[in-house]
Order: C-alpha cells, then structure tokens, then sequence
C-alpha cells in the first residue's frame, strides 16, 4: 500500500523550469509540451512532489452564518466555499418528482477571479454539468427517503482554482451537509489522480491536468466501499487505469480520513461550550 | 441466558430461532442517526452519540428544528394564504396557523378571510404551540392560549434550536425591567415590552397608541444583543445564563453597541467558565 501524506508545499522548487510551464499553460501544440518532464529523474513532480502525495489540506465549517451548514474545503491552492440550505419547504413545486423524497439541488459556480484571466460567463455548459455530477454524488450518499417534502440547496463557489475543483467541491459539499445535520449513509469523497511520463499521479494541480494526459476522478463512500462518482477523460489501458484508480481511492480513503477529523473537531467544541 | 429456567420442550429449529431472538433483544436498539452496516451500527448525521440503556442515537447538533406536539414557538408569518397563514419556524417544512383555530376567531364568515391580515399580516412575529402534523407532515399551529398571539414592540432573535433547552416554562416576565422573554423551542427567541394579554381580535383593530420609553427599548436591545452573544459562543439559553450576561454588561459599563465586541465575548465566556468550574 502506498503512503499518502500531505504536506506543504513551496511556491517553486529550483528544478522547475518556467518557460516548460509556460508552455504548458499556452497549449498543447506546443512541441516542447510533448517532451515535457512532469516527474523528474529523482521521482519529484512540478510543485515538488511525489507521485502519490497529495496537497496540503485545510478544512473549516461554520463559514456562512445564515446557512443551515457551510464548509470552506482547500487543497493546496484550489478552495472552495459551500453553503447548504435546507431541509426546507419545497420553493419550486415544479422541481418536485418525487414525493416521499428530498429533493437535492445544487449550484455550481466559479468565482470571476478564480482562474489566472478572468471568467466571464456565468452560466457555461461546464457549470451544469459539474453541478449535475455533484448533485448526483450527493443525492447518491443523503438519505433522502428521511426527509420527505423538502428540498436541499447546495451552492458551491470556487474561490480558487488550482485543478481538482470538482473533487474538492464534493468534498466540501460533504462537510456542509454534516454541518447542516443532515442524514447521509456516509461521507463521500472524491479525489482525482493521473498518468503522465508513465507514472499514476495522485491529486492533479492546474498544469498537470491540462498536460492532455488521463484525469481519473474518483468518488468513493469509504466506509461502505462504494463508488459514487468515476470520470475519466482520456483513454488508458485496463492495467494502468486499475492502478490509477486504485491510487485515487486511497486518496480519497486519507481525505475521508481528515474530513473526519474536522468533524469531530467541530462537534466537540459545540458540546463543550454547550453543555451546562 | 434468561433468569429463570424456561421449561420448554424446543426442538432443534426453535432453538435456534429462540437463540436468534434472545440475541436480538440484547444488541442494541438503534435510535436516530444510526444505521446498521454489515452488524456495524454507523452514525448518519453528525453529533453526540447518546447511549439510553440499549438504546443508541446520534444527537445533532446544528440542525433544524424538530417539533414536539406541545411545544412553544416563535415563528414569523411569511403568506397569508387563503384561510391560513403560513410561518416560518425553521422546521424541514412550513407550518400552518388556522383560521378556523379556535381562539384566533369566533365566528367565521367569508368577511373574515378578506380581513385576514387585521389579525395577523406578513412579517408578524407570533408565538404558538405545536398543534399536530398534518399527512404531508406539515406542522399546524395552535393559538389557544392568552399568552399566544401576535407579539409586538420587540425583537426576535433567531439562534440554533439546540441552544434553547425544552424547559417549561418557556413565557418569562422579568417583573423589575417590564420585559417578556419566551424562549421558543424552534430556537426563535423574543425579547420584547410586557403586555397585557389581549383578545387577538381586539388587539389589532384598535390603533397602537402607547408609546414605549426608550429605558425599555435600550433594554430590549440590551437582552437583545445579550443573548446574540451567547448565540455566538454556542452557549445553552436560560434565562439564568441571559440576565447574568445582561447584568454584567451593566455592571462593566458596556455600552449597547460595544456588547458585540470583541472584548464582551472574552468577558462572557471569561464568567460562563466561572459559572460552570466556580
């Protein structure tokens, strides 16, 4: 099994070599790009680290007042703000299907200042479609059957992007619904790896992931060992994909493991300060 | 096994079915917020975990309110619909004051549906018990009591339902203020000028002339922003915990608007360490 810590890790490290990450950013017609060196000799990646480390993790709920529950959830530099409304009245009756269910809804969207050129639509295709994936995620690990008559908002803003934005947005919709206290038959979380220069790679950042190569994410429920989500955008052989996928659910199993650990964090200091 | 010897002449299936079931009876009961997992009891929302004899149940912490028939609230009228108003309690659903109800009118004509916001319009704050659910599991509300109705010349103060212990009684009147405090279960707390109770029916065509003193008013705000900080800190609201936080607020020379500072927070906390260790 391989050991996934996270750690902090420097703006630069001296073997990387700028105009290669230029290059990277501008396009993959560019011919240095197909040469390009994503590990080095020594097993180290671009921002200095092993294939199967992670960012740095920063976890915090309680950020929105008004929300029935909230979470900011970072992973290096990509972060992420969630805010969940709800158990509450159905608002659009039209939405409703079905009857004896909660009805999840979420709302995906990307600060204008998130990426290094501003954004300027609000409403791109990629929006909806990360917002279905992530509802479906959610409507998949909520138990809904226990909450009839009611919907669920979750509204998720990327404040950040740094590559794995949909990973670290499921994980911080998990932890503003177990602050809203709602009912889920497990925490789910999601985490990305690839495969560049032949090696799995756990956790892509914003270079890495626009190299072209395959971008697995994974979303897992840790404890009952299943899979919630599973996107990958290229093609890699059976082998190399089980191996891929093998790293980013055990990333997802470390990241199930930190989310946790906030939770309880979080719980003990409500108690604490409540108990009389 | 069992305490006494059972006599019983069981053949080798019963046994096992009694076996089975005796086992059973001993696992634990799983409560609210539990799950069983392949013979794993798992936790479904986040909280404290609570152990009553057999029974074990997840206890939430920030979540909404979860109504018991009989309890007091304080909610806000969101719709007037068309013989009902609806209001807003922080449950998973809407609830429902009836036109119909007893103590809100006597007679009822379709006059009176017309007239409905005399009695209580948008925005009005108004306590009620918790009635019963309805099929859908929409609440229905109760306005029975004197005490109940339309609450006016206040402030509601929303915090989360755990705060507020279901402790009767719920209707305080601090005698030496000329204030009133209901302390809602749904964690919507009023602070506001002592009243007589009044017919609804007659409170509302009548035009408020009375004035409030601006003593009362800078009293409300004073509990007002008392209990706000309590709110902030998560500690439980008592009544006890709200007049001691109010009186040191007093006794320090804190003016209102520094209440919400950074310093009186120290200072409550500071005296909830000395309430609870002292």
């Amino acid at each position: 099994m391989q050991r996934i810590y996270s750690q902090n890790v420097p703006p630069s490290t001296p073997s990387i070599n700028l105009r290669r990450i230029a290059a990277a950013i501008i396009g993959k017609e560019s011919c240095e790009v197909t040469t390009m060196e994503y590990v080095n000799p020594e097993g180290l990646r671009l921002d200095g680290r092993r294939f199967n480390e992670m960012r740095q993790i920063v976890a915090e709920v309680g950020v929105v007042s008004k929300a029935d529950g909230s979470a900011v959830f970072e992973m290096g530099n990509t972060k992420v703000i969630a805010a969940v409304y709800g158990p509450r009245e159905i608002q659009n009756k039209s939405h409703q299907q079905k009857n004896d269910h909660a009805l999840v809804l979420c709302e995906y969207s990307m600060a204008h200042f998130s990426t290094g050129d501003r954004r300027r639509q609000k409403n791109d295709r990629r929006s909806t479609e990360l917002s279905l994936v992530i509802r479906q995620t959610m409507e998949a690990c909520i138990l809904t059957e226990l909450l009839p008559h009611s919907q669920i908002d979750i509204f998720l803003q990327v404040l950040q992007a740094d590559g794995g934005t949909r990973s670290a947005c499921i994980n911080a919709a998990t932890l503003a619904l177990a602050d809203a206290g709602i009912p889920m038959r497990d925490l789910a979380v999601s985490c990305s790896a690839g495969y560049l220069n032949s090696t799995p790679l756990l956790d892509l950042n914003y270079v890495e992931d626009s190299a072209g190569g395959a971008d697995v994410t994974v979303g897992i429920l840790p404890k009952l060992d299943k899979v919630t989500l599973l996107q990958m955008d290229a093609k890699l052989p059976m082998e190399t994909f089980e191996t891929v996928f093998a790293l980013a659910s055990e990333g997802c199993r470390a990241i199930a493991e930190r989310i946790r650990e906030v939770l309880q964090e979080n719980t003990k200091q409500l108690e604490y300060r409540r108990a009389a | 096994m069992v305490m006494r010897k059972l006599e019983l002449p069981l053949s080798q299936t019963q046994k096992v079915r009694f076996q089975t079931a005796i086992e059973r009876l001993q696992s634990p009961a799983e409560g609210h917020g539990t799950s069983e997992v392949d013979d794993e009891l798992l936790a479904t929302v986040c909280g404290v975990v609570v152990r009553v004899d057999k029974l074990v149940y997840v206890r939430t912490l920030r979540a909404r309110y979860k109504p018991q028939v009989g309890d007091i609230v304080v909610g806000r009228v969101i719709e007037v619909a068309q013989t009902r108003w609806r209001v807003d309690l922080n449950f998973t659903q809407d609830s429902f004051i009836n036109m119909h109800d007893d103590n809100v009118q006597k007679r009822r004509t379709s006059v009176d549906e017309l007239n409905m916001r005399n009695i209580f319009a948008e925005d009005d704050v108004v306590c009620a018990e918790v009635g019963e659910f309805h099929k859908d599991g929409s609440l229905i509300l109760r306005v029975r009591s004197q005490k109940h109705g339309k609450l006016d010349k206040g402030q509601l103060l929303k915090v989360d339902p755990y705060l507020v212990k279901r402790i009767k009684p719920q209707f305080h009147y601090i005698e030496s203020l000329g204030i009133d405090l209901i302390l809602g279960c749904n964690g919507f707390i009023w602070v506001g000028e002592h009243g007589h109770v009044r017919d609804p029916m007659t409170k509302n065509t009548r035009k408020e002339q009375s004035h409030t003193p601006l003593e009362t008013r800078q009293t409300i705000c004073r509990i007002g922003n008392a209990i706000q900080v309590l709110s902030n800190l998560g500690f439980t609201m008592t009544l006890e915990v709200i007049m001691e936080t109010f009186k040191l607020s007093n006794t320090r020379n804190i003016d209102i608007h520094d209440m919400l500072g950074s310093e009186f927070h120290v200072l409550v906390t500071e005296n909830e360490a000395e309430r609870r260790h002292g």
